[in-house]
Parts: structure tokens; sequence; C-alpha cells
């Protein structure tokens, strides 16, 4: 048997004609067949799929984007490539991404008996020594072990090496939402079914009535995780006492914040919870028509969705009477088309309406008329994704993870300056300062952590002295930031606020629609002060300009409290956020800038001055030749020196002297 | 697929279809001319200036051919922090042209993106849809110089 779709052969269960009993029969045996041999063969196959009791060895590769992006492609072709020449025949399952991105191509060797042995950074030419020992010389290769996959009972099998979740990366963590995340195989509903998906879906439809499975999500304290933090009860509540024929339910998949990737590894790595979580709210607010919008910059995430509907379609747990409860559900799959904005739920209904993405003045909230002017619910992908484990462990288990005010776990995306690159789900109240240091591991080469840019453009940089501030909604918005949508960018020493600062403005003004003006003109006039800030005297047209320069950091926190109490949307009315946070806790930062004209990171190009140093400078006319405007003069075997009003601070002479002779200030 | 077959797959009179036909179109001629925009207008019932607002309006859609070479320079945070612009402005200077456009010899495009979410390998930069991380001023004149020989040859 190799899939539960052949163990219910025997019985009248088919995508057309559902039965009410199929999760319970997956889970605790066949009701209508019940027999001590069906008992066994369904125990029997779980223990299969689930790699706890299997006969041949199974090799499994992360290939998420991250993944693939590393270079996992190639590492299969070598897997392939090199269990042909053994001639070994071996399944290789293409899992999603478990979140430790620095360390990918990660590649897991199961063998019957003993436990999944972890491999990082594996590399294509590593794949015949690792096949060699692991398979053959039954050998854990050290030098490239991630760690070794607990067991229920302690035994591994191996001899005493690292545990998985011992690593300190994994150690602070807990996955709630990412549990199946790079461990299963993505595109097999029969291991999502195995590890107790659709549970959650079945005790809702079948025990519960849609007021019901509302009050508990109200109860879990499940809020929005997309940015705001909406209590997602509330929400549903609107919508479910919302009478109309015709309501939807809409996934937000639109993950535009730079520097933000977790709901792209929830679709790529486990997208049947995402979809379960959307049939649970679409039955708990009537709705019988959903839209997943995903970003077309995510074509696996796609490709992933579309088998995963297709699935769950043919296993009558989505479309016409799902799972014989009479409640028809359809999903289609929307994809953006590249407009930062359409995060935004007014906006991202337009462009499902096939209009320009643009927002709209709330009320009337979406609950009450969206899509098409018709009650809808939209959530994002990270939210949905919570829900299925609520239905299934109920709303108490959940609640008693988090703070106060925020229930359940979090999941960040790691990235920047930092030596753990990659995904994390920590519960709520936990600390930045044990994100950044115990799970990231602190900034790289020894350089001084700064700040770490939480909740992507609408968030704000938080320094050192509020490091140990509890993640949850409210501590966050206490210190100037926000919980976004989960990037967490780490900077350190050599990044220059201000620059960030533009950075942030310069993506926030060419991604606003222009419907309002305090956005539209507002962000604009914003990146102007900020790139005056950051000019030299000999960009300056006329005198005039150096007296702007003073203007607008005079007028910069009055100009962006007007955007962000007279903007349309949430882009505007956080677009001055990064401003302000920067502002707030590295003045003095701007005032180097627009008093000095230094740029004390030695980040801001103009405000830079080469120089060569005499005693390192070989003359071997390197630079010279580099410079794109012949602006360094000198004879060969001599010291080099640079013209400073020519240099356009390009930083080719430094990037390619090799004697390191030439220094900024 | 053909250009008929996209046309046929999506029903007349339905505004809502406009982004996915356009998605379409553009991935059968790599970018949408005068005509097609007209002909959707036309397929969809809608004013040729409602079409032109989207297909302007999303980040997506080009009205103009690509080059041979797609580049991509990623301008995430992670990857701003790590030097994205550095790289941005040699990929500018090596080619001759900004980011947003192509070669005169349709060679080379040069296209920024908001984020590939490839963080963890940033800064990043994708040649024909295959990922190149970590990268540095000196890597990026390399793969340009072995990008431009190979064409050569």
């Amino acid at each position: 048997m190799n899939s539960y779709a052949q163990i219910f052969a025997n019985c009248w269960h088919s995508s057309e004609k559902p039965c009410v009993h199929y999760i319970e029969c997956i889970n605790e045996g066949q009701k209508c067949h019940q027999s001590a041999e069906s008992k066994k063969q369904l125990a029997a196959f779980k223990s299969e799929i689930l790699l706890q009791d299997h006969k041949e060895p199974v090799i499994l590769i992360g290939m998420g984007t991250c993944g693939l992006a590393n270079g996992a492609n190639r590492v299969h072709a070598a897997i392939l490539s090199e269990l042909e020449r053994l001639n070994l025949e071996i399944k290789v399952v293409p899992t999603g991404c478990v979140g430790y991105c620095s360390k990918e191509v990660i590649v897991d060797i199961k063998i019957p008996g003993r436990s999944r042995i972890c491999y990082c950074q594996v590399r294509p030419e590593d794949v015949p020594m690792l096949l060699q020992k692991t398979l053959i010389d039954k050998e854990v290769v050290e030098e490239k072990l991630l760690g070794i996959y607990g067991s229920t009972n302690g035994e591994t099998g191996w001899k005493e090496l690292p545990l998985l979740h011992q690593v300190p990366f994994f150690a602070k963590q807990k996955k709630l939402v990412l549990e199946n995340c790079g461990v299963i195989d993505p595109e097999s509903i029969d291991q999502y079914l195995a590890r107790g998906g659709y549970v959650g879906l079945s005790r809702a439809i079948n025990k519960m009535t849609p007021a019901e499975v509302v009050k508990e999500i109200l109860k879990s304290g499940l809020r929005g995780r997309g940015g705001g933090g909406f209590p997602t009860g509330k929400k549903w509540e609107f919508a479910l006492n919302q009478p109309s024929e015709q309501k939807y339910i809409v996934c937000n998949a639109d993950e535009g914040d730079p520097g933000a990737f977790m709901d792209r590894a929830v679709m790529e790595s486990d997208p049947h919870r995402v979809i379960e979580g959307m049939i649970i709210g679409a039955y708990a607010i009537g709705a019988s028509e959903g839209y997943i919008y995903c970003r077309a910059e995510y074509p696996l995430a796609i490709k992933r969705l579309e088998k995963t509907i297709a699935d769950a379609k043919a296993h009558g747990l989505l479309g016409q009477n799902i799972l014989g409860s009479g409640f028809n559900f359809n999903l289609k799959i929307k994809k953006g088309a590249g407009a930062f904005v359409c995060g935004e739920e007014t906006a991202l209904l337009h462009s499902i309406e096939g209009k320009r993405g643009m927002p709209r003045p709330r009320p009337p909230f979406p609950a009450v008329s969206g899509l098409f002017g018709k009650p809808t619910v939209i959530n994002n992908v990270e939210t949905f994704a919570n829900v299925p484990n609520i239905m299934r462990d109920g709303a108490d288990k959940y609640a008693a993870i988090g703070t106060e005010g925020s229930k359940g776990t979090k999941i960040f995306a790691l990235s920047g300056k930092i030596t753990n690159t990659g995904l994390v789900e920590v519960p709520m109240g936990v600390t930045l300062r044990e994100v950044v240091y115990d799970i990231g591991a602190g900034c790289p080469n020894g350089k001084k952590f700064k700040a770490v840019q939480i909740g992507g453009p609408s968030g704000g940089a938080l320094p050192e002295q509020v490091i140990d501030t509890q993640i949850d909604y409210e501590n966050l918005k206490k210190v100037g930031a926000m919980m976004g949508s989960g990037g967490l960018v780490v900077m350190d020493e050599t990044t220059c606020m201000v620059d960030v600062a533009k950075y942030f403005m310069t993506f926030i003004q060419s991604e606003s629609c222009g419907k309002c003006i305090p956005c539209r003109e507002g962000t604009k006039r914003l990146l102007e002060i900020l790139e005056r800030l950051t000019q030299s005297y000999r960009s300056e047209k006329s005198p005039d300009e150096a007296l702007l320069r003073f203007q607008g950091m005079v007028y910069l926190e009055r100009l962006s409290e007007v955007i962000q109490n007279t903007s349309l949307c949430g882009l505007g009315q956080t677009a001055s956020n990064p401003v302000m946070s920067t502002l707030r806790y590295f003045r003095d930062e701007y005032e180097a800038h627009l008093y000095d004209r230094k740029c004390p990171s030695g980040h801001c190009r103009e405000l830079l001055t080469y120089h060569i140093d005499t005693d390192k400078c070989t003359g071997c006319t390197v630079c010279a030749r580099k410079c794109p405007q012949a602006a360094i003069l000198g004879e060969k075997g001599k010291a080099h020196y640079i013209i400073d009003e020519k240099c356009i601070r390009c930083d080719q002479c430094r990037a390619n002297c090799k004697f390191d002779a030439i220094f900024v200030e | 697929m053909e250009i008929q077959e996209v046309y046929a797959k999506y029903p007349q009179n339905d505004p809502s279809i406009l982004i996915p036909i356009l998605q379409d179109i553009q991935e059968v001629c790599g970018y949408l001319s005068e005509d097609d925009l007209e002909q959707v207008a036309q397929h969809t019932r809608l004013p040729v200036s409602r079409v032109f607002g989207v297909a302007t309006f999303y980040n997506q859609f080009r009205l103009r051919p690509l080059g041979k070479h797609v580049i991509r320079v990623c301008r995430g945070t992670a990857c701003h922090v790590k030097g994205s612009f550095d790289i941005l402005t040699t990929l500018e200077n090596e080619l001759g042209i900004k980011a947003g456009q192509t070669t005169k010899d349709l060679q080379f495009s040069i296209e920024t993106v908001a984020c590939i979410g490839a963080c963890s390998i940033a800064p990043v930069i994708t040649i024909d849809d295959e990922f190149h991380g970590g990268l540095t001023v000196k890597a990026v004149q390399k793969l340009i110089a072995a990008l431009k020989k190979t064409n050569n040859e």
C-alpha cells in the first residue's frame, strides 16, 4: 500500500461521495471495515511514511527557494547520479525549508532503525563521500553534521552526537506553524494527513457550528500576523454576522516586505496547512469561495499550492460537500503582479477584481463590503497557518503560549548582518536579545551590533538599549516599531541609519500608489530631505541647497507626523516609521551628516574621502587604470594619489587594490 | 501556448480577468505591445485607458521587449545592508544601461526586484533565473565578463 487512497479503496469514500468519518478513520482505524488487518495496515502505512518504521533508506533534500538558491538542484542531481553509480535504489524526496538558511543545502538521510541525520552545507562534490560513509559504512560524517533528529525513546542508533533540537539555532524556538516545514514532503497529502493534518478541519466541520468555531478562535487570542495584529476571531465574527448569500475568504500571500520570506516558506514547505486554515475560516464565516492572492515572484509556492488544491479536492476536503457535511467551498489562486501596496487589504481586493491596486477609505470594512461588494475576510498566510493547530488541539492549549495580549508564536525572517540567517519561530514574549544573540548568534566578523529593523518598511529600527524588549504587539509599538509581517534585519556598526531611512523611503516612495496626497507628495519630500542630508558640497547646484538641508531637518519630524496622521491607508500611515524611529534612537548620526557632513559608519559615499596610503602603495597602476574618472595619478612603481575633486566615490579603486592601500574617511 | 489560446482561455466581458490575461500574454510574447493592449480591451470590453492603467500600475508588466539575458538585482533590506547598491551600480557601469533598461543590442536587461526572498545569501542577483549569492563588486565584474564572452562566441 502506498497511499491512503489505496487503503481506503474498500471504503465508499471518494471526492464525489465524501464521508464524515474520513479523517477519524485515518487516525483511529476504519469505522466501517473494522478488522485487525485494516488497523494493522493503517498503522504500518503511517509509520512507513513518517519514516518511523521503513525498510529502505530515504534521502531528503531541502528544495525550497533558499535551498535552490544555494544550489540544491546541483546537489540533487549529484545524489541521483551517485546512487546510480552505486547501483542503489533509494528514494530521494524533495522537502521544504527547515529554516536554517545559512546552512543550506540541507540533506537528510534516514536509515531504517536509526534516527534521521541532518547534514548541512552540502556541496555537489561532498555527495559521493556522504553517501558512501552514511549508506554503506553506516557512519555519520561529523564535519557535515547539523544534528540528529531525537527519537521518542532517546535511542538514536548512532553514537553520541549533537541532537538537532539542541542546536543553538533551534533550541529556543517553538515550532507550531513550522512543525512540518523541512520535515515532510510538501507535495504529499498523505504525509500531512499522517501527521494529524485536517483533524482540525474535521473537528470544526463535523462537531461545531460556525459560531462555535469563531468563538474558539476568539478564545485562542489569535491575532493577525500580517502586520496590524487585529484579532482574527473578531474579524470572522463581523463577517459571520453579515447576512449575505455570497461571502468570500481571501488569503493575503502578497508578501512584499523586503526582507520577509516566512509566508513563502510556509506555502512552499507545508501548503496543506494554509489551505486547511482557509477551509476552516470559510466554514466559520459561511464563505463558499476563496482566493489566495500570491506574489507572482513566488513561482514555486504557486505550483505547490495548485497541487495542494487538486489533492485536497481528490480527497473530498475541498469542493462540494466537504467531508460529507454539506458545506461547499472552492479555492482559486490569483497571481499578484508586483505592487507592494496590494498587501493592503482594500487594494488587494481591487487587484483581484482586475483593477489597479489602490486602497479605498474604510469603513465600510471588507468584512461588511469587500470583494465584489460582498462580505470578505482577508487574513495573511501565517494567520491561516495557525488555525489548524488551534482547532486540532483546542484554544486553551494555544492560548497558554505567549503573553497576556499576544498569544501563540511568531515566525521571523532573520537576515542582514547576522551569523545564523533563516526562519525562526519563537513564542511571543521572548526578548529581541534572545532572537538576535541566542538564535542568530550575533553579528559576524566580530562587528558590533547596532540595530535591528523589525517590521519592514512600516516598522522601526531598534537599538541595543531596547533589545531586552519582549516581543509582542504592544511592546514593539511602545518602542517605536511594529510587528509587521516579521522581517528582522540586523545591522552592525558599518550600517548607516540615515542611509537605512533613505533606503526605506526610496522604496515606499516608488511603491506609493499615488491616490492620496500625503503619501504621494509627502514621501517624495521626505526622501528629498534625506537625500540632501547625505549630499556633499560638490553635488550642490546652488547655495540655497545648503540652507534647504537645515530647513529639511527642521521639517522632518513635522512632515513625518502629517504623513502618519493624514494618509489613506496603512502604507502611508506607517511610511514615516523608519525615519521616526531612526531619528528617535540615532539622532547623533543625523546630526553628524547635517553639521559635519560626515558619515560615522563610513557608508554614505558622497560624504567620504578616498586616500591612498603611500607606505602600502606599490605603484602597480591597477587603481589608475580602473578609475572611470582618471582621478588617480602617479608613476609606475611609485605611490599614487587621488584628486578628490574628480573622485566620484565609485569604490572601484578600493575594490581592486591588492595591497589594501586605499582607505576612506 | 499561442496567443489565440490565451484569449480562448478567458471569457469575454469579465473585467476581473484583466490581470491574469495580461500576465499570460506577457508570458507568450515577452512584453505587452500597443496592439495587445487594444486587443485585450476589446476582449474584456473595457476602455483601453483602463487596460493601459493596469498595465502601467503593476511592476510586473513591461511595454518594451526584454534583452536576451535578464539580470535581476534584489534590492531587499538584507541585500541593501550588505551592499546591493554597489552591485547595481557596478552592473549599470559594466553594461552601460540603467536599471529597467535594455542594451541596444537587446542582449542584456537589468531589473530591480523589491525582494527575491533569498535573504540568507545576500546580496543576490539572478541571471536568467539562476541565483548568484554572496556577491562582491569583483564577483559581479567576473560574472558579466564571462557572460559577455559566451555571448560573443
